[in-house]
């Protein structure tokens, strides 16, 4: 049985599944119920300088499928409407029963230094094991000079993690926002600020949808509706690339992460742990299935751990890490191409017809037995993988390196390269 | 739906196969792998594009989807309804690789004509500019109204002759009625008139109130589609018994409201799907024990697998191997069937020699329909129905034949709807010339 105890800039959870800074951990209700569940950390949901915000009715927009099966989700959710007060209490009563637990707290704040070292002061007073800098919320507390609008501008993103880092004991995390044009800025000034950790990302600027008969896009609030954050399994690639950057960034490579972005299963937690982070956040998959998702989390994490001989995460931190490159170093003598599997094909075409219409027409229709034989003109094939990918059929098409017997060749060094450096 | 998930017809006006709500419409559209030139569309014989109308079905486009399926069969409702799709557009769906399901294809080809015809909006279609000629259709089953829907879409005049008070055809008097609820093969007609241009004569037969030099000679084209219009005869000893009736009139009776009671045993003679109609309505409307006898074996039935296991699950006994030999009764009613047992001897049927007796109070003879061919005026007629080339045109002419009357393919209610439909190609041809 694997060890998935995880520990991130001090903090120590007994598996590496948080839930976010969200709506699920609004309450000790609810982080009460996820610890029951088996959570091994909350970040507490967003706590503000008193008199706490008020939230609108009607919240939350989706991206969903044919099936209603949820894509992806957007929010236009504040920070707590609860009194700051209500909230450390409960805080603090939840931090000493669950002991185990990682129990860390959100906070936004104006850019005031005693704005910031004020409730900082006070989280610290509850017991919690630390606090985690909301810079990036993109949507309402931004108007307010908070969240994004601190966070996309790395100047502000490095002073308030400073004035936060003087005022506490407590390891500080800092959220980012991926609403920026390159994630190393406010990366780099976090760290400068003195950081401990950087959560990312936080939710991305979006419209969920249009209501066609409303004309307006939703959540829709009385008629109008605003630009949301966007969150889910449709975000995962955006924050898989976000957490790489970082971690392949000498600056920051030393940065500790806790990952967040569509993370619904143990095979999406295990790939941000392979890209570096140490832990990871969990929040829309549990606002679609509640709590009781961590369970197959956890075990599933483990079974595959056990299945590949790793003990400890440590044993597959960052292993991904080294394989993320920049496009010149890819080699560019590398080949490899589709094979259709004959036996479980099922004749529906859809490898054909991606092929021939938007790509290399490297898919011919032959007659075989009573169906159609779809052969691969290896000449013609570039290996682009899309019919792999359209593929209804698992293991049906796969693509296979052939072994060409070149050496390793990055576009630097190719010949075809009109830029590429003599010698 | 499979047989052995079904508990057959709950009572005649009961849908055997219950319409997909939303829900399920939305879940089972998006099992569609939406197939390229899918194998699904070429074993329909009306074509339908069957990726393209579910695709829009899981888009939220019913009336797209009802559009696509009407283009290619104007009778979509029907089919979907009677289509035996386990042999055609299901039994081809690369579903049944791996998971060994089809998408339920007519399911929701009858979700989304059914919302269509639910709509009771514009009809979908316009016709094209009047081409100022005229066409006569005779029968107003679905290949003459495949036809006329198609001719006056192109701006034709249609005239249909029909013999009987109704239009429809079998769809209104020869299918069971579990399959054919709510009278929708009255609303399917209706829908198909809706686009005018046509216009509906009833009481017109054939040789005897309409003939076909009169029609020749009035309109630019005719088109036959009288179908088979006479039962076989089972022509054996005793056939002319009370209570040994053809299986079609039965059927007939039943759709057109005579639903009184039957009681005792039946006997169903014949193995297609008209026999296995008329025994499971047999037996709803209270007989007491329903045997269908075929002559040969349960491989060689006309009926497909589905209508057989439905039969078995509605309480019907199918017994293979017997074949006919006389009717016996007692005053003037039938009382038994003696049959003499069958068997395969290289490849030919012969009779054993061992009689089988089976009481019976009703018997019910389906063993086929035939050509009502002294109405033709003449034209030539090959193995038993009207001959034509591969336009769809009579020996005379300027008169097209197709559905029933005519061997284009599979004798199923969509390759009549085809047979109308590809006439209209070389009718157009003719009369534009």
């Amino acid at each position: 049985m694997a060890d998935l105890r995880s520990s991130i800039a001090g903090i120590s959870s007994p598996n590496p599944f948080w839930l976010a800074s969200a709506p699920p951990t609004d309450k000790a209700y609810n982080v009460v119920r996820a610890f029951e569940a088996g959570w091994g950390g909350v970040v507490w949901k967003t706590l503000g300088e008193d008199p706490p915000v008020v939230n609108v009715s009607s919240r939350y927009g989706a991206l969903l499928n044919g099936n209603r099966e949820l894509l992806g989700f957007n929010n236009i959710e504040l920070i707590t409407d609860r009194s700051l007060e209500l909230n450390l209490q409960e805080i603090a009563q939840v931090k000493r029963d669950w002991p185990d637990r990682a129990l860390v707290v959100s906070l936004m704040a104006r850019m005031a230094e005693e704005a910031w070292v004020g409730l900082v002061g006070k989280i610290e007073a509850t017991g919690a094991d630390g606090v985690e800098l909301n810079l990036g919320c993109p949507h309402g507390m931004c108007e307010r000079g908070m969240g994004s609008a601190i966070g996309q501008v790395p100047e502000m993103v490095e002073q308030v993690t400073r004035w936060v880092r003087a005022a506490t004991r407590m390891p500080v995390l800092v959220k980012l926002t991926p609403n920026v044009t390159n994630i190393l800025w406010p990366a780099e000034a976090a760290k400068r600020g003195g950081a401990n950790a950087v959560s990312l990302i936080n939710t991305i600027n979006s419209i969920a949808s249009v209501d066609l008969d409303l004309m307006a896009p939703t959540p829709t609030v009385d008629g109008k509706g605003t630009h949301g954050g966007y969150c889910g399994p449709a975000v995962k690639p955006i924050a898989l690339n976000m957490v790489a950057e970082i971690g392949r960034n000498h600056v920051t490579a030393d940065l500790p992460i806790s990952g967040i972005g569509g993370i619904g299963s143990w095979r999406d937690a295990a790939e941000f742990l392979a890209l570096g982070a140490d832990t990871v956040q969990v929040c829309t998959a549990a606002m679609v299935h509640g709590f009781r998702i961590v369970g197959p989390m956890i075990d599933g994490l483990s079974q595959w751990m056990d299945d590949k001989g790793y003990s400890r995460i440590d044993d597959f931190a960052g292993a991904a890490l080294a394989n993320v490159v920049d496009w010149n170093s890819l080699n560019m003598n590398f080949s490899t191409k589709a094979v259709i599997n004959q036996d479980l094909c099922i004749d529906c075409g859809r490898c054909h017809i991606v092929c021939e219409d938007t790509s290399h027409q490297a898919i011919r229709i032959g007659k075989a037995e009573g169906k159609r034989l779809f052969e691969v003109v290896a000449e013609d094939c570039v290996g682009c993988n899309l019919c792999f990918h359209v593929c209804p059929v698992p293991q049906c098409i796969t693509m296979r390196p052939e072994s060409n017997g070149l050496p390793y060749m990055n576009w630097d060094q190719d010949p075809r390269n009109p830029l590429r450096s003599e010698g | 739906m499979t047989a052995a998930a079904h508990s057959g017809p709950q009572g005649l006006d009961d849908d055997l196969v219950p319409p997909l709500n939303a829900l399920q419409a939305m879940a089972e559209s998006s099992r569609c792998l939406y197939c390229y030139e899918p194998a699904c569309v070429s074993a329909c014989p009306t074509g339908i594009d069957i990726p393209g109308f579910i695709h829009r079905i899981a888009d939220g486009n019913v009336v797209g989807a009802a559009k696509t399926i009407l283009s290619a069969n104007i009778m979509g409702g029907t089919c979907s309804r009677v289509c035996p799709t386990e042999v055609l557009c299901e039994q081809a769906c690369v579903r049944n690789s791996g998971e060994q399901h089809p998408v339920a294809i007519g399911r929701l080809q009858r979700f989304a004509t059914d919302r269509m015809l639910a709509n009771g909006g514009s009809h979908p279609f316009a016709r094209a500019a009047d081409s100022g000629k005229r066409v006569a259709v005779v029968g107003a089953g679905p290949a003459g109204l495949s036809c006329a829907h198609r001719l006056s879409l192109l701006g034709h005049r249609v005239d249909i002759f029909e013999a009987k008070p109704k239009p429809g055809g079998l769809n209104e008097y020869g299918l069971a009625a579990y399959k054919m609820t709510g009278d929708f093969a009255q609303r399917e007609v209706a829908f198909i008139l809706a686009l005018g241009g046509i216009v509906l004569h009833h009481g017109k037969r054939l040789g005897e109130t309409i003939h076909l030099d009169a029609l020749s000679r009035d309109y630019d084209a005719v088109f036959l589609a009288v179908g088979l219009s006479l039962p076989r005869a089972v022509g054996l000893e005793g056939d002319d018994l009370e209570g040994v009736i053809e299986a079609l009139s039965f059927i007939e009776k039943v759709r057109q409201g005579n639903r009184a009671t039957v009681g005792g045993r039946v006997v169903v003679i014949g193995g297609g799907n008209t026999a296995v109609d008329a025994a499971i309505q047999a037996h709803c409307l209270g007989a007491g024990e329903v045997v269908m006898a075929y002559r040969r074996g349960i491989a060689q039935m006309g009926a497909t697998a589905w209508e057989q296991q439905l039969a078995r699950i509605s309480g019907v006994a199918i017994k293979p191997w017997l074949a006919p030999k006389r009717f016996r009764g007692s005053g003037g009613k039938v009382t038994s069937v003696l049959f003499e047992r069958t068997q395969l001897v290289d490849g030919h049927l012969t009779g054993t020699g061992v009689d089988v007796e089976l009481p019976a109070d009703l018997v019910l003879t389906a063993v086929g329909q035939e050509l009502r061919d002294e109405d033709l005026a003449g034209l030539a007629v090959q193995a038993g129905r009207v001959r034509i080339d591969a336009d769809y045109r009579t020996e005379r002419t300027g008169v097209f034949a197709g559905g029933d009357c005519v061997k284009s393919g599979l004798d199923l209610t969509v390759q009549a709807v085809e047979d109308g439909k590809r006439a209209v190609l070389a009718i157009d041809r003719f009369i534009r010339e």
